[in-house]
Parts: C-alpha cells; sequence; structure tokens
C-alpha cells in the first residue's frame, strides 16, 4: 500500500473520540434530554475512541512488522 | 418546520472531516506520475478497499436520504432495494464478470465493449455514461445543498462551492486512488455516524416489537393490513396490498433482474473500483466484500426513516407536510438527526451526511474523468499523444467533470422538469444494457452490429412503454402516456419503471441475437480470448486456497445470508 489508510482513518476517529468524549464531559446535560437522557456523547465518544486507536494499533503494528521483516 | 441549529463542537467535527479528506489526497499526490495511476491507481488497490469504496462510491447523500424517505413511505420492502435489487448482482460480477472485466485489462466498462464488440457501440455507452454522470452529480449537490439550506438554514450558493472544492482538490490531487481512500474513510464515517441514530431510535421506540406496533398504526391508518410497514414479501401477492404498489414478478424480475444487474454489473461508477484492485482475485472479491455491509445497511438507512413514520403518525406530525396535505418524506432523515442528536453527535451526523454526498460525487467524477479522457479524447479527439499528454487530459477533466456538475446542480434549480427528463432518457438507455453485457460474455457469436443495434432498439422499446403506460393518479407528460395514447395503467410508479426495464431488456436480448444471427462476426475466437466465457481458460489461481478467500465461496456465504435475512423479515 501506498499509504496505509488504516493510519488517517485511525487518527481521524480518535480525534473525533477524544472530542466527543471531551464535550461529553464538559457540557450541560440539558442538551441530553434529546437523547433519552443519556449522555450519548460520552459513550459514542468512547466507542469512536476505541475504534480508532484500534485502527492505529493495527496500522502501527504492520509497520512493525515491515520493519523487522 | 423547526430549524436545526449547530454548535460550535458540531461545525469543528466538520472541519476535522474536511482536512482529513484533503490530507489524504496531499499525501497521495506524489503516488500520481502516470495516467496509469491516476485513472485506475496502478492497479494496486488491496481487495477490501476496492470493496468498501466499491459500496462507498454508490452510497451517495441521494441513497442516504432517499432510502430513508422510501423507509418511511413504503417501510421495510424498501429493503428489496437491498436484498433483492443488491446482493445477487453483486455476486455474479464478482464471481463471472469480473474475469472478462479484468483479465481483458480494458481501462473503462466502454472499452471492453470495444474490445469485445466494436466501436460504434463503445462510442454510444462512452458518451450516455459520460453525460449521465456529470447530470447525476449535479442533480446530487442540488439535493444535498437545498436540504442543507432547509434544515441548517446554510447558504445555498456555499454548500455548492464548498462542496465542490474539497471534492475536485482531492480528485486532482490523487486521482482515483486519493477517491478510493476517501471512500474507505467516508464509509466509516458513514457507519459510525448514523449507527447511534438507530440505537437511539430503536431504543426510543421499545425495539423491534414496539416499532412494529407503531408501524402497524401507520398501515391500518393508509389503509394496509397492520404488517405493510414491517413484511418485505408478505404482501406483494398483488399490487393493490402494500404501499409500493409493485407485485413480486414485476419486482423480482424489473428490479432484482433487470434494473439490480444493470447497474451492479455494467456501470462503470462501480465497476472501476474493482478494476483498479491489485490482482485478478482481488477484483473478484471486491463486489463480495461490499455485499457483506451492503446487506445490513438497511438497519442503518431504512430504519431511521421507519422510526420517523412512526413517531410522525403515532407522535404528532414531527415530519413536514406540503400545502396540499402530502407528506415530504426527503426529510425523513434530517429530521431524525435533529430529533434524536444532542450538539457534539449532531456534528457527526451531519458530517456523515455530507460524506455520502461526496463519496457519491467523487465517484461520479473519477469515472467521467477516465471515461472522457480514453474512451472520447484518446478515441476520437486527440489519439497517438504521450501518457504525459493524457494524465494532463485527466487533471482537465476533472476541473470541467466538476465544474459541470455544478452547472448542472443550478439548471437544477431552474428548470426542473429538464432534469426529471434527463433522467427518465438515462433510465431508457441503461435498462437494456446487461442484455449486451450478459450476451456479450456468454455468447461467442454476438457480433458488433448485433451489440448495437440491440441497445438502441432496447432504448427505443424502454421509451415506447413508458410512453404508452401511465402510473395511478399522474397525469400525461414525464410521467407516461406521452406517446399519444395510454395502453395500461400501473398502480405506481414504481410498478411501471420495473416493467419497462423488463420490455427493454426482453427487446434488447431477443434483438441482439436476432442481428447477431443474420449479420457476420466481427471478431475471431482469437480476438474474443479472454472476454467471453467459452474462449476463455478457466482461473486455476484460486485452488489450493482457504475456503474463506475463494471468490465462489465467499458468494454462497453472502447469497445465502442474504435469504436468510429475507425470510427473517419475510
Amino acid at each position: 500500500m501506498k499509504l496505509d489508510l488504516r493510519l488517517p482513518i485511525g487518527l481521524m476517529f480518535t480525534i473525533f473520540g477524544l472530542m466527543l468524549v471531551a464535550f461529553g464531559l464538559l457540557a450541560d446535560r440539558a442538551i441530553y434530554e434529546r437523547s433519552l437522557g443519556v449522555n450519548v456523547n460520552l459513550w459514542w465518544g468512547l466507542a469512536l475512541l476505541a475504534f480508532g486507536s484500534t485502527m492505529l494499533w493495527l496500522a502501527w503494528r504492520a509497520r512493525q512488522r515491515n520493519a523487522s521483516g | 418546520m423547526q430549524q436545526i441549529t449547530l454548535g460550535g463542537i458540531d461545525y469543528a467535527i466538520l472541519i476535522v472531516y474536511f482536512v482529513f479528506v484533503l490530507g489524504i489526497g496531499w499525501a497521495l499526490r506524489r503516488f500520481v506520475k502516470s495516467s496509469d495511476d491516476f485513472f485506475l491507481s496502478g492497479r494496486s488497490i488491496p481487495a477490501w478497499i476496492a470493496g468498501l469504496a466499491f459500496l462507498s462510491a454508490n452510497l451517495g447523500a441521494q441513497e442516504v436520504i432517499g432510502m430513508g424517505a422510501s423507509g418511511a413511505k413504503y417501510g421495510i420492502m424498501t429493503s428489496h432495494f437491498y436484498w433483492v435489487g443488491a446482493i445477487p448482482a453483486m455476486v455474479f460480477v464478482g464471481i463471472f464478470m469480473m474475469p472478462f472485466y479484468y483479465g481483458s485489462r480494458a481501462r473503462s466498462v466502454p472499452e471492453y465493449l470495444k474490445l469485445r464488440f466494436d466501436e460504434k457501440t463503445r462510442g454510444f455507452n462512452a458518451i450516455s455514461f459520460a453525460v449521465m454522470t456529470v447530470f447525476s452529480s449535479g442533480i446530487s449537490m442540488y439535493a444535498l445543498a437545498k436540504l442543507l439550506e432547509l434544515v441548517l438554514g446554510w447558504n445555498f450558493h456555499a454548500s455548492v462551492v464548498v462542496s465542490a472544492i474539497i471534492v475536485l482538490l482531492y480528485i486532482f490531487m490523487g486521482g482515483l486512488t486519493s477517491a478510493i481512500y476517501n471512500e474507505v474513510l467516508q464509509f466509516f464515517l458513514i457507519v459510525l455516524g448514523f449507527l447511534p441514530l438507530v440505537v437511539i431510535g430503536l431504543a426510543d421506540m421499545g425495539g423491534w416489537t414496539g416499532l412494529t406496533e407503531r408501524l402497524s398504526t401507520v398501515a391500518t391508518n393508509a389503509g394496509y393490513s397492520a404488517g405493510a410497514w414491517t413484511n418485505s414479501w408478505h404482501h406483494m401477492s398483488s399490487p393493490a396490498a402494500n404501499p409500493m404498489g409493485v407485485e413480486w414478478f414485476g419486482m423480482v424480475m424489473g428490479l432484482g433482474f433487470v434494473l439490480s444487474f444493470g447497474y451492479w454489473c455494467t456501470d462503470f461508477l462501480v465497476v472501476q473500483r474493482a478494476m483498479a484492485a491489485n490482482s485478478m482475485l482481488a477484483a473478484r472479491r471486491t463486489p463480495l466484500i461490499a455485499a457483506i455491509p451492503k446487506m445490513l445497511f438497511p438497519a442503518l438507512v431504512i430504519l431511521p426513516g421507519m422510526i420517523a413514520i412512526a413517531l410522525h403518525v403515532t407522535g404528532g406530525g414531527l415530519l413536514p407536510v406540503g400545502a396540499d396535505g402530502t407528506i415530504n418524506y426527503n426529510m425523513a432523515v434530517p429530521v431524525m438527526l435533529g430529533h434524536y442528536f444532542p450538539s457534539g453527535l449532531l456534528g457527526l451526523g451531519l458530517t456523515a451526511l455530507m460524506a455520502s454526498f461526496m463519496s457519491g460525487m467523487a465517484g461520479n467524477v473519477t469515472a467521467f474523468n477516465t471515461v472522457w479522457t480514453y474512451d472520447i479524447y484518446q478515441s476520437y479527439i486527440r489519439p497517438n499523444q504521450s501518457d504525459r499528454h493524457y494524465l494532463w487530459m485527466g487533471h482537465m477533466a476533472t476541473v470541467f467533470g466538476i465544474l459541470l456538475s455544478v452547472a448542472a446542480a443550478y439548471a437544477a434549480t431552474r428548470f426542473n422538469n429538464i432534469m426529471d427528463m434527463l433522467q427518465l432518457v438515462f433510465a431508457f438507455v441503461n435498462a437494456p444494457l446487461f442484455a449486451t453485457f450478459l450476451l456479450g460474455m456468454f455468447w461467442r457469436r454476438a457480433t458488433g452490429h448485433g451489440a448495437f443495434f440491440g441497445l438502441i432498439l432496447g432504448t427505443l422499446a424502454a421509451a415506447l412503454h413508458h410512453g404508452l403506460t401511465l402510473p395511478a393518479h399522474a397525469v400525461i407528460g414525464l410521467k407516461g402516456g406521452f406517446v399519444g395514447a395510454v395502453l395500461h395503467n400501473y398502480p405506481s410508479e414504481m410498478a411501471q419503471n420495473f416493467w419497462t426495464a423488463i420490455w427493454a431488456w426482453t427487446t434488447c436480448f431477443v434483438a441482439t441475437i436476432a442481428i447477431s444471427m443474420i449479420t457476420g462476426r466481427n471478431k475471431s475466437n482469437d480476438d474474443l480470448k479472454g472476454l467471453v466465457y467459452s474462449l476463455t481458460p478457466r482461473l486455476k489461481d484460486h485452488e489450493g486456497m482457504p475456503w474463506y478467500k475463494q471468490p465462489a465461496t465467499l458468494g454462497a456465504i453472502v447469497l445465502g445470508a442474504a435469504v436468510v435475512l429475507n425470510v427473517i423479515f419475510w
């Protein structure tokens, strides 16, 4: 591959995850009335963070393998 | 209708997304050295990337918005566009057709037609395809900008210009590779942006059971039996029993066979992604890999529409209603985003909507610049130039393709009828195409004259059938009856479209065979090696490979899963 696509995907979703988690921790709870009272920003932010960092880890592992072999 | 207001976090998410799509184009620009790199990614794309791009290029904003609208209007029957109208054709193109597309080394679908048949068949396909892609990307640009104006109060011109410039920049820099890489990024964004909507919506409805209950009210209010919105096949014995107004035979043959195979197997927009794969095996697996998420997409794009109509009917007027009392179904998905998403997640959802629009537009533009440069410019305008020259032309075609799309978007704002008419004409041109490819790939006796005149006659048959029939509650004009007499009335527009396709395909199939029988073969068996099934050595490279990597097993699993889904929601 010319560019390991998992890198930008992982990076973008990690950033989105961090943004949502931070916003979820800081924002007024009143905005969650429409999402059934659940702090969806926090929870979905954590999910995006997990997805993004998995992608980054896969890209990092592939790079390690290429470097050693 | 209440407008949605965005917060700073929502704009921040959108901007991060823009930075990433442009960044991918920037990172890939140094890999574009020849026209092959620009138009075909140097045939270097791994199967999983090609597969997700194959899916994403087709997943334009019109699909996300349109399927949500259909989900509200027709309920779960909309899933026929996936489980009947996509999966079988995707399996077919991967297993049976890709060996000829990829094996022939053709650089585009029209080029395959030239190798297999002759110059005039290619010219007809290339020109109609080029015009069609430009207009369809213009129409979807118009639809998106209109929607953003309505929902967010964004300026129409700003939406058109900004989205066009971003797509232009990333394709200009990195060519097809950039479009494909971004399509994969956009794929994940669309899935992860819409998934919470489905989860929250279903939780609010009390799960599938709760939704079914509410939708039975929707169905009985509309005069159908209780399950009409939640059973996909149960009410298809007669067109009067279901909101789509179609019966099973017309749906299976028209949508499941002619329209679906015509699109997935011959439309260069999607086939181009598989042609860019790094090996024959990867090219064959491309549509099969795409079929797996495609199968699950109804949950993502149709369910929000179904939840929207359930809320609208049982919770009191959520969707905007026009002066004449008709519901604006196209607003179903945007209204759902505003209804359930707080600031933050809302930014992600809207970014996903933008992503779907950009992936669809980039698909159109990359297909256009390739067909224009290889099949029109190189073939008829300036042949025998250096590769550098064609690479330059590809860049120019990207700019012109986007400018023409923008022009088409503005034309759509002024002449709505012209756009409807063009879409109708394209439907006529596309309907018979699969017959030509089927005969071309599996019958060596099919000739160039047979293919060309078969296509013309098939197109005419489509126009004639449409012009002689009329759907219920429609006035004579674009909807039908324009030939002068109405010989048959269809219960719905959809039923009429399906039957137009069936007539066009059958006419093309029969006419191509008949004309081929009376005209001489223009290609010898030697010419056709690698292009026709019986003259191509069987592929051996899959033997000894683990079963899950073999296209045939993968295809069988995908088909089996589609059958199971149909049965579950029967």
